[in-house]
């Protein structure tokens, strides 16, 4: 059952974005913006966060910035086990048989690639920054502070994605956990404590998030079509 | 208040063998091996079943009951239903010795390939110290019963007996894993974990974690962290350079 609903849902969001991605409208309801195009750097953005790519950039502006996050939840240890199950059945579950006969795990070409994962941390660490920043942003409706429905699911999307990245096990072993002498070094023995308490939970903020982003997009998406309009509590 | 119980054991040795089915019964409180004994003292006195402490602490009684691996005296009768037939196999991923026993030899040969603690010299009084934050990672790992139950789901040995080679197992990863992260050992088993014990075969699928009686994080706590240190050593690009243009000169 796991992995059925593991391939579902991961299946689902990757056509989801595609879709989002070459559709290339409907992301802007002023004040929000949709984490699928933020931070959104061409000139032909329906909001340009920063025009970056000016008139250079024909394709969607999603394309820009998607392989990052992509390639941060791809080569995550935690989707890596997801979909090593699910996916590859390698194992589909424990105790249970390898669909493949033959296996060498992470040591060659092309899931060796899997040890960048750090790397993709470091270009993954801004997006929560930066939706943080459009979440501010959304409190702002024509110029008067305000917040509406999509500012509070903006504000937890960002928060929600922070908590993801924190807690992946590069940041854990970069703020601390690759060194042995903690009592030596106050400051990245505290930071591994937070990153260790939070790490506990990564499966489950890779989940929300996800979810956070996914239902962030629709939001916007919907407001864009007038299927509703944004429920304003000032 | 006794019940009726039927269990399929495996019976046979190295050549061969096959499950044979028992009834009998079973009372309140009671797990898998009280009524594997009672098999054994009623109906099949050759039945070989390996224990000792019967208290989940010497991790002897490591089996398969159902298809998942466990220790049969940490295993409660309760978690069955009374109708049900309860199959009981030996360790797959190990030869069978006889019935429900399993060499498990294989893993104290892997374990020879682990240097053993190196301690740094003793500060100049003659002592050593160690702070309580620096030594708690690893005390998680001193809590290893050495039931095997971790190698035996392990998947890169279960299913592809060729891997038994060159692949320790996350029984011997918190094992290096314990020395490498311990504050008074000198000894870098980093290049020894990627090329001779196999960390990279690991597909950090985490069975291991799901079966280890005593909870330790084998997957989190020992094989993630050393893959991240073992990145640092071959996988970072600045480091890499580095080497690369040494070799050149
Ligand atoms: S996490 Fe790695 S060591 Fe543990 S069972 Fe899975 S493949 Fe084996
Ligand atoms: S790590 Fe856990 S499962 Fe593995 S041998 Fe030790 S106690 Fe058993
Ligand atoms: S994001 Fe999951 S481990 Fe890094
Ligand atoms: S008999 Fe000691 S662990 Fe089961």
């Amino acid at each position: 059952m796991e992995p059925l609903v593991t391939v579902g849902v991961l299946s689902a969001f990757v056509v989801y974005g595609t879709f989002v991605a070459f559709v290339n409208t409907d992301y802007f309801v002023d004040p929000y913006l949709s984490p699928f195009f933020s931070p959104c750097l061409a000139s032909n953005c329906e909001e340009a966060t920063w025009d970056l790519f000016g008139t250079h950039w024909g394709f969607s502006p999603a394309l820009l910035i998607l392989p990052f996050p992509l390639g941060f939840r791809l080569t995550c240890y935690y989707y890596r086990k997801a979909y090593y199950r699910s996916f590859l059945w390698s194992p589909p579950a424990c105790a249970v048989s390898d669909f493949r006969s033959s296996y060498t795990g992470e040591t060659k070409f092309p899931l060796i690639l899997q040890n960048v994962h750090r790397y993709f941390f470091f270009l993954a660490l801004p997006f929560p920054i930066i939706l943080l920043y459009d979440a501010l942003r959304a409190f702002r409706f024509e110029g008067e502070f305000g917040m509406g429905l999509g500012t509070l699911i903006l504000l937890a999307n960002a928060v929600l994605l922070g908590l993801y990245t924190l807690s992946c096990h590069s940041c854990r072993h970069l703020v601390g956990g690759g060194i042995n002498l903690l009592s030596q070094a106050p400051i990245r023995r505290r930071l591994w404590g937070v990153s260790t308490r939070l790490n506990a939970r990564h499966m489950q903020y890779a989940w929300v998030s996800l979810f956070g982003v996914l239902i962030a997009d629709l939001y916007v998406r919907l407001l864009a079509n007038g299927v509703f309009s944004d429920p304003r509590f000032f | 208040m006794s019940e009726a119980v039927t269990l399929r054991i495996w019976r046979g040795d190295a050549e061969g063998g096959e499950f044979r089915e028992y009834q009998t019964s079973t009372s309140e409180g009671e797990v898998i091996l009280d009524v594997i004994h009672r098999i054994q003292a009623e109906q099949a006195n050759d039945l070989a079943v390996r224990w000792n402490c019967k208290a989940g602490k010497c991790g002897s009684c490591s089996a398969e009951v159902d298809g998942k691996p466990c220790l049969l005296c940490m295993t409660r009768m309760d978690l069955f239903e009374t109708d049900e037939t309860i199959t009981v196999a030996p360790l797959k991923a190990f030869p069978v010795s006889r019935d429900l026993v399993t060499d498990v030899s294989l893993n104290y040969e892997l374990a020879k390939k682990v240097p053993p603690f190196n301690p740094v010299p003793p500060e100049p009084d003659g002592t050593y110290r160690m702070q309580q934050i620096d030594i708690e990672r690893v005390q998680e790992f001193h809590k290893c019963i050495e039931c095997f139950l971790c190698q035996n789901v392990c998947h890169v040995i279960r299913d592809h007996d060729d891997n038994k080679k060159h692949f320790a197992g996350p029984r011997l990863f918190i094992r290096v894993a314990s020395l490498d992260m311990h504050p008074l050992d000198a000894t870098d088993r980093k290049d020894l974990l990627a090329d001779e014990l196999g960390l990279g075969m690991c597909n950090i699928t985490k069975c291991c974690t799901e079966v280890c009686p005593e909870n330790i994080r084998i997957t989190d706590n020992a094989i993630i962290p050393l893959k991240e240190r073992v990145v640092s050593r071959r996988y970072d690009p600045v480091v890499w350079l580095g080497r690369k243009l040494r070799s050149r000169t």
